[in-house]
């Protein structure tokens, strides 16, 4: 498992009156469970954006393997305003992610479907409106409408965030068990360290001008919290 | 009722707007662009005035004005924080325009009314082939768009960030959105479009809880709505328009009592 999904060499991304990185390299290995951590405004979501080709760096450069059309990316957002009134069932909700030009999902993509809402514990309530759903549910539904489409990478942005402890370690729990058992490769993001040290195999510290990556096994908490200022 | 040639079109033509309303208001609610319809139905009265100024039907006038200001304000309105002031300036203009234009055509204020209002009375044999053709196109661009549709609609930031080209989407969409507005002016008049664009949308996304379902029960609405309201006119002598707007404001009333009794909210 040491082939690299991901490559980054010498990225630098500025806005203007604003360096974000400069000279950022890291590599991900295929399987592999990366954790960003670093303040507020450090450029994590940057970084992201960057990755997923939102964004185009001012120099060097991002590497897929082997290519970027190949890698299939699930991305669970920091942010989505659904209010208590959002309509969709979760099982519909997950399925917006379904692609293709029929209108109606096939058997099979009803099995995709299926299996996305069962290895993310929500094929119980999954005739609920996701309005209606728990803080914890709808970040699992939302896990299940990424992985929908068996992704090679999973991000994973400030998922945890809005959550209680418990449910947190619920979460993870449930993104670790992808990881070891479909290999999906895993991006967190997180201000957690704790979380961060308990689940990632590495980590990737930002501060504003300098970078850490590094294997979590060794580190402690507090030594997680030197490298990241957080 | 049946045996009149007038009826027997608005019942055709307000069944095919019907359709297509219904079908195109699950998206309209989903990304909260009730206020541009709205607006778009203000466009659609001026463009109907420029069509009659020109010596044209007011449906064509209608469809270029309302097709090439939903592009302008979707274009427009990208910036969430822009979008109503903007919406309102390009609303005021328009119905200017519409004054104008009726006024420069030399068209009595009964021209206006039915335009602004709709007229039963006033749809031909040929009014109804241009309807159906018209909701033809909207539902197969619908039909062919579907999924992608549905994932910005419902969940914009989830298909921006899987790399959907959401801005191509949206302007599509707001032409679909125009079409549908002027096909739609022929019954209810331009003033109370977007009754049939929100309404039943809007009530049925209390009832069901999947996008195919709203759009069964939201076209339900809609067709109930107008085959009532065509009804009631004809034996009241009454405007359809009114009874169209009351009896979808009983549906959706009739949804918000719904949700309240079933989740206490």
């Amino acid at each position: 498992m040491t082939a690299p999904l991901i490559a980054v060499q010498h990225l630098g991304i500025a806005f203007p009156n604003n360096q974000v990185f400069k000279d950022l390299n890291f590599e991900i290995q295929r399987g592999d469970f990366v954790t960003v951590i670093g303040e507020n405004g450090v450029g994590k979501t940057t970084l992201i954006r960057a990755l997923l080709g939102m964004l185009k760096p001012t120099s060097g450069q991002i590497k897929y393997f082997p290519s970027k059309k190949a890698i299939k990316v699930g991305y669970v957002p920091q942010f989505r305003n659904l209010d208590q009134e959002y309509p969709l069932t979760i099982e519909d909700f997950v399925s917006l992610n379904m692609r293709g030009w029929r209108p109606w999902l096939s058997k099979a993509e009803h099995r995709q479907v299926d299996t996305a809402l069962r290895v993310t514990n929500v094929k119980k309530i999954k005739q609920r409106p996701l309005g209606m759903a728990s803080g914890g549910e709808k970040q699992r539904a939302y896990l299940a409408q990424a992985i929908v489409q068996a992704p090679q990478l999973l991000i994973l942005d400030e998922s945890t965030a809005s959550l209680d402890n418990e449910m947190k370690y619920e979460l993870l729990d449930l993104v670790q068990n992808l990881n070891q058992t479909s290999h999906i490769t895993v991006l967190f993001i997180t201000h957690d360290l704790p979380l961060a040290k308990q689940y990632a195999k590495h980590y990737l510290a930002l501060r504003p001008g300098q970078q850490e990556f590094g294997a979590m096994a060794g580190m402690s908490v507090e030594q997680l919290k030197e490298v990241s200022d957080v | 009722m049946f045996s009149l040639a007038f009826m027997r079109n608005a019942y055709l033509a307000g069944t095919f707007i019907a359709i297509i309303c219904g079908t195109i208001g699950v998206f309209v609610i989903a990304r909260n662009l009730s206020f541009l319809t709205h607006t778009l139905s203000e466009i659609g009265f001026a463009g109907a005035a420029f069509g009659i100024f020109m010596g044209w039907t007011a449906l064509s006038g209608m469809l270029i004005f309302t097709v090439i200001s939903s592009v302008i304000v979707g274009q427009m309105s990208v910036k969430q924080s822009r979008r109503e002031a903007s919406i309102s300036a390009i609303s005021a203009l328009f119905i200017g325009l519409g004054i104008l234009f009726l006024s420069l055509s030399n068209q009595t204020s009964s021209y206006a009314t039915s335009i602004l209002f709709g007229s039963v009375i006033g749809i031909a044999a040929g009014d109804v082939l241009r309807v159906a053709v018209l909701s033809g196109i909207v539902l197969l661009v619908m039909l062919a768009l579907y999924r992608p549709l549905k994932f910005d609609s419902f969940d914009a930031i989830g298909a921006r960030v899987s790399g959907l080209w959401t801005t191509a989407i949206s302007v599509v969409f707001l032409v679909l959105v125009a079409m549908s507005v002027s096909v739609a002016a022929q019954i209810v008049g331009s003033l109370l479009i977007f009754i049939l664009l929100t309404l039943p949308a809007a009530a049925a996304r209390y009832f069901v809880h999947t996008v195919s379902k709203m759009i069964g029960v939201s076209i339900l609405f809609a067709i109930v709505g107008v085959w009532l309201g065509l009804y009631l006119g004809y034996v009241t002598n009454l405007p359809v328009s009114f009874f169209i707007a009351a009896i979808e404001c009983v549906f959706y009333f009739t949804a918000l009592g719904y949700q309240r009794l079933h989740v206490g909210s």
